[in-house]
């Protein structure tokens, strides 16, 4: 496959922050439409590594190309009509509505006078409709639950039409029917849309049961990379995860699922694995 | 004051309250407010005289005259420049207000607070001391220039310090406006102390450090009101990154802001404002902090409309604060910066008890 042709392209990727190595020489290469999840312990780099692609750090080594182009060469706007990311959550100062806040995701397809079209307002109704967030729209942001503000923010990356999507822990504040209702709206935008879709999800099972690819990352390294039958074996849980699991099969999806070994003392578990017991 | 349109695909919109229906209203009560004023004096000019006398100055009105000539002289060598100047003021300073809050993401954010003020006035201080030098750039002289320095450096100064991992805290602002500002009042005291003793020419005495509108005819005004004019209306082209910084400064540079120079251009516009407010009238406080905030209450955060309302509600508010400041002691014409502190620090407490816990991000 020609680079022209990858959605996004990272090549010897390698961040370093405060001379912390942070990302090693990370090779990772998304065609248009694919759908994969990012896993790796708390600290494996996964946030700095969507922070690379989406521009707002810079790399220390490596290129980072999304659809042909250079994410460095980009300015800041035609990156964000390239690709939007879905952050954690974030708290809005004053009473923006949702609406407004949705809207703020036009705005690096706006012109010089910062106004709104009527196609500018069809995005922004079309990106409320698909997050089932059109009653919301004259509500305040910072009164909505978790799931429905998580749900807004979705809808903010779709208004600026991206044709890259990263998510970066979006489930992490919701409950478990939200964290299924924010993957299962993420992968119909994939799908409908056919936007390129990397997340970085701390939760593996639901991870395996949404996504056909799972990219692994600890330390900066990329360990594993494949379908989740391929990937989320117990030696790499073990290695990377540091915990001891059985993997058995979903009977309801077929996936993989991982099951820890959750001793009455499961500190001593680990410990006996990892060989630092005190 | 919101309403909800049709589309033509059926599906209903929120649209926030419309603008025409803000502004207008406004205009009428920045008239009203400005008649009033021009009409409250040792003389008192009936406002119908104000519009007529107004008007006649226009290339084609011809109202008769009816008023004596005395009246119209008061008009406009004395009134009109001050009602204007103050009006000017208020603007001013709500727009820098709307700017600092926006950027700061953080309500309690006004020109006086972040240190703007003092930094202006301790610039303007040091130009009138280095006034000798006669210096000028594009026809400014050295004292609106060193004002300007002033209030963008003391604003930088407190934006830097009030940081926390990329995050600016209400404690964090207030306490790094504080300590800029208790140095930027200890230079001041040190000049007007030094020009009593070294008889240097200060450009104003005390009474401009405590904020009073001291224009006493036009020639000042050919200057600044143009500047003014030109600061606030490319605030206004700044509003829709206003709004994406809601998001965070992460937030905003996701959405496609450049995040470094936006910050720049609005700090250099907010101090502009700021700078030019304090050389017309000293140091008034708390208008940049309540009006936005009062504005916002009613008509939402949304800065687009928030910008040009708080600009005619702080006209609005200041040539009637100025109109008090001269009628509650006349014929002593106290400094208005008095009363816009006494009226807006139980604001700010206010203010501050409600939100304290709400805005520590």
């Amino acid at each position: 496959m020609s680079s022209e042709r990858a959605a996004i392209a990272v090549k010897g990727l390698s961040f370093a922050y405060a001379r912390q190595p942070v990302l090693h020489d990370l090779d990772i290469r998304l065609a248009p439409g694919d759908l994969a999840a990012v896993i790796g312990p708390n600290g494996a780099g996964k946030t700095t590594l969507l922070n690379c692609i989406n521009g707002l750090t810079r790399p220390a080594a490596g290129s980072i190309d999304l659809h042909g182009c250079s994410v460095a060469g980009l300015g800041a706007r035609r990156r964000a009509r390239m690709v939007a990311t879905v952050p954690q959550g974030f708290h809005i100062p004053f009473a923006y509505r949702v609406r407004e806040i949705v809207a703020l995701g036009r705005s690096p397809h706006l012109g010089f006078w910062g106004g709104m079209s009527e196609r500018d307002h069809r995005t922004v109704d079309s990106a409320l409709a698909q997050t089932e967030t059109t009653e919301l729209q004259s509500r305040r942001f910072n009164e909505l639950s978790g799931g429905e503000r998580q749900r807004v923010v979705v809808a903010l990356a779709l208004a600026q039409q991206p044709r890259i999507l990263l998510l970066d822990e979006p489930t992490t504040h919701l409950d478990l029917s939200h964290q299924i209702e924010i993957l299962n709206l993420v992968r119909g935008v994939n799908r409908k849309r056919e936007v390129t879709v990397l997340a970085c999800l701390h939760d593996i099972n639901l991870a395996a049961a949404f996504f056909r690819r799972m990219i692994v990352i600890d330390a900066g390294r990329l360990v594993a990379d494949g379908t989740p039958e391929e990937v989320l074996t117990p030696d790499l849980m073990a290695e990377v995860f540091k915990i001891r699991a059985e993997v058995v099969t979903d009977p309801v999806s077929g996936q993989p699922w991982v099951v820890p070994h959750v001793h009455p003392n499961g500190d001593a578990q680990r410990y006996e694995m990892t060989g630092n017991g005190s | 004051m919101a309403t909800v349109g049709r589309t033509p695909g059926g599906a209903s919109r929120w649209r926030g309250p419309p603008a025409t229906l803000v502004l207008g209203p406004l205009a009428l009560v920045v008239l009203a407010s400005m008649v009033l004023a021009a009409m409250v004096g040792s003389v008192t000019i009936e406002p119908g005289a104000i519009l007529a006398m107004v008007w006649n100055r226009l290339p084609f009105g011809d109202v008769e005259a009816w008023w004596p000539a005395t009246s119209e002289r008061i008009l406009f060598e004395i009134r009109l420049p001050r009602v204007i100047a103050a009006a000017a003021v208020g603007a001013s300073l709500s727009v820098a207000g709307v700017l600092y809050q926006g950027l700061l993401r953080n309500p309690l954010a006004d020109p006086f607070i972040v240190g703007a003020s003092g930094g202006a006035a301790v610039g303007a201080a040091a130009g009138s001391i280095l006034i000798a030098l006669h210096f000028t750039i594009l026809g400014f002289g050295i004292v609106p220039l060193l004002g300007f320095v002033g209030s963008f450096l003391a604003v930088w100064v407190v934006y830097l310090l009030s940081r926390h991992q990329g995050k600016s805290s209400v404690s964090g602002l207030i306490l790094a406006g504080f300590a800029i500002g208790s140095v930027a009042g200890a230079l001041n005291a040190l000049a007007v102390l030094l020009s009593d003793r070294l008889q240097l020419r200060i450009v104003q005495n005390f009474t401009w450090l405590l904020g009073g509108i001291s224009v006493t005819g036009w020639t000042p005004l050919f200057t600044i009101l143009p500047l003014m004019a030109v600061a606030i209306a490319l605030g206004f082209l700044l509003t829709m990154r206003l709004n994406a910084l809601a998001l965070g400064e992460e937030g905003a540079a996701r959405v496609g802001i450049s995040v470094e120079r936006t910050k720049f251009l609005i700090i250099g516009l907010a101090s502009l404002l700021t700078a030019l407010a304090v050389s017309v009238s000293g140091l008034v406080a708390f208008v940049g902090l309540m009006v936005p905030h009062a504005v916002r209450i009613v008509i939402g955060p949304n800065n687009r409309l928030l910008l040009p309302a708080s600009a005619m509600v702080g006209a609005a508010y200041l040539a009637l604060m100025d109109l008090l400041a001269r009628w509650i002691l006349a014929p002593v014409d106290l400094p208005v910066g008095i009363l816009t502190a006494i009226v807006g620090s139980p604001f700010f407490i206010v203010l501050l008890r409600h939100a304290r816990g709400q805005h520590e991000f």
